[in-house]
């Protein structure tokens, strides 16, 4: 289970929200207190008061959406709009899109991606590769001095990024293929960091970039300035 | 375990991490399983008859017809499970072939073999087995389960078992934790169970895979019940398509297995619900007909 939340005078530890609705929230929450956060379930609109970075898990988007009530939506969209730092995996990265496909679901529209539900197939097709090509990101990694290029990707039942915004970056490909972006505050990928073998390198990578305070609240504004059904034409 | 094994094991348990604090349904028709995932379903469990007809029906119940699990898998995008006979290996290869996601080696199924069960090991899709106490689960991840699950009394619509099963699984397991290590393999010896696993769950505290329950689970509190004796998550069979409002019950027990420990909530979720399935005292199931005595 996911520790309670330190109190703020118990630590400088960043205090890391992990949506805990349904899913691998539990792992999560283990490699962040593993990698330096405290951390607390949200499973509802109150439990976003006070924290300085989120988690939407993997897990079934679909269930994931009838969980959630109108006041978390509402809560999560406008935390995440205003620039709270988040890390999404698999159905997280779902949730975030501006657009799902395979079939259509309603998304925060927060990340300016096309996303293809179960892209990369089913449980069969599921795979774990250490390949990813990071050479998106080879300065921005190296200049944080860890080394991201270790991150292992675990793939299940994985949604594709099929398309997406010039205002989103990708930090990693597989086969070409964008797996990790970036776009503001918010960092998605389709694979499982949390599922890790040892220390997530994403996990400290993201923590590490809370703590040197690159503020990207303009970048997600000038996002969503971009964002327009037409950018992602191409994915329908 | 070979490098190959141990990292397909691992998609596999990833697998069941991502169903964690979700609901498994129980499905016969492709109707019935848009109305579970519309319900919030983390999986459906495709099937030729729920449990509670099975036991009405009598006969041998073998794997269901693949015409109605491919029906399913093509009408729903969430994962599709489907159950085999306990040792039924060629149903498994049947199943992975057709691509479900995941296979349960089941004793609601009649058994096909009576001395093994299935090397799990060697399919590529993963399986969950049932459990009644903590030595059965480890011999079945020992095979290569990569979840466990109560067996309870399936179509019964009664509790009482899955709670003694999940009870005696976790007591087991917190008991491990208190044994030194010269006394682990005395205790892998009177569990049945390999020593590795043994070792294992005394360090972690819990099993190597994910704990779900199952069998007999038929309200929201049935399922706040089995979350907070340490599921984590729920199979629910018969309970939802055997109540009279389907689709408003499934909704409550998702509701309920998320937050299962908001009384607030479980009472809103439980209000207005019809009548649940009608219940089997367990005591008037002859011995012969108790599904949870099928496997080892």
């Amino acid at each position: 289970m996911v520790s309670p939340a330190l109190p703020p005078d118990s630590s400088d530890k960043p205090l890391v929200g992990v949506l805990a609705l349904q899913g691998d929230y539990a792992a999560h929450a283990a490699m962040m207190a593993r990698c330096g956060a405290a951390t607390a379930e949200v499973r509802a609109s109150r439990d976003l008061q006070g924290l300085d970075a989120l988690v939407l898990p993997g897990g079934e988007s679909t269930a994931m959406l009838r969980l959630m009530d109108e006041a978390l939506w509402q809560g999560l969209h406008s935390k995440i709009s205003a620039g709270l730092p988040v890390l999404a995996t698999c159905a997280g990265t779902i949730l975030l899109a501006d657009c799902v496909i395979n079939p259509a679901q309603r998304s925060l529209k927060l990340l300016h991606v096309t996303v293809e539900r179960n892209g990369f197939g089913r449980q069969r097709d599921s795979f774990i590769t250490t390949q990813l090509d990071w050479s998106g990101i080879v300065t921005a990694s190296t200049a944080q001095g860890l080394p991201l290029q270790n991150q292992e990707g675990v793939f299940i039942r994985a949604p594709r990024i099929v398309s997406h915004a010039p205002s989103v970056k990708v930090l990693a490909r597989w086969r070409g293929e964008p797996v990790l972006v970036q776009e503001g505050t918010i960092v998605a990928a389709t694979f499982h960091p949390e599922l890790s073998h040892g220390p997530s390198p994403l996990h400290r990578w993201f923590l590490g970039q809370l703590r040197t305070g690159e503020d990207a609240v303009e970048q997600v504004a000038m996002g969503a300035k971009l964002c327009s059904d037409s950018i992602h034409a191409s994915g329908n | 375990m070979s490098q190959h094994t141990a990292e397909s094991f691992r998609l596999k348990v990833g697998l069941a991490e991502m169903l964690k604090g979700g609901v498994i349904m129980d499905v016969v028709t492709p109707d019935q399983a848009k109305i579970a995932e519309d319900a919030g379903a983390v999986a459906v469990m495709a099937l030729e008859r729920v449990p509670a007809d099975i036991r009405k029906a009598g006969g041998v119940a073998r794997m269901a017809s693949i015409d109605i699990i491919d029906s399913i898998m093509q009408a729903v995008s969430i994962p599709v499970m489907a159950k085999v006979r306990i040792g039924h290996f060629a149903e498994g290869q049947i199943l992975e072939q057709l691509g479900v996601d995941f296979i349960d080696e089941s004793e609601v199924l009649t058994p096909a073999d009576e001395q093994f069960h299935i090397d799990k090991h060697a399919f590529r899709i993963p399986f969950v087995c049932g459990a009644r106490d903590l030595g059965e689960a480890l011999r079945r991840i020992g095979e290569g389960a990569a979840m466990i699950r109560t067996k309870g009394e399936a179509g019964s619509g009664n509790i009482v078992e899955a709670v003694r099963h999940m009870r005696r699984v976790v007591s087991e397991i917190r008991n491990l934790t208190t044994l030194e290590p010269e006394q682990l393999m005395t205790a892998a010896k009177d569990l049945k169970a390999p020593l590795e696993l043994v070792r294992e769950v005394r360090s972690l505290g819990k099993l190597p895979v994910p704990n779900f329950a199952a069998g007999g689970i038929a309200s929201p509190a049935d399922a706040a019940l089995m979350m907070q004796l340490g599921a984590e998550s729920v199979f629910v069979g018969s309970g939802i398509f055997k109540s009279e409002d389907p689709a408003a019950r499934a909704r409550a027990i998702v509701e309920a297995t998320t937050h299962y420990q908001d009384p607030e909530i479980l009472v809103r979720v439980s209000r207005g619900l019809k009548a649940a399935m009608p219940g089997l005292e367990i005591s008037s199931i002859p011995a012969e007909s108790r599904l949870q005595e099928r496997g080892w």
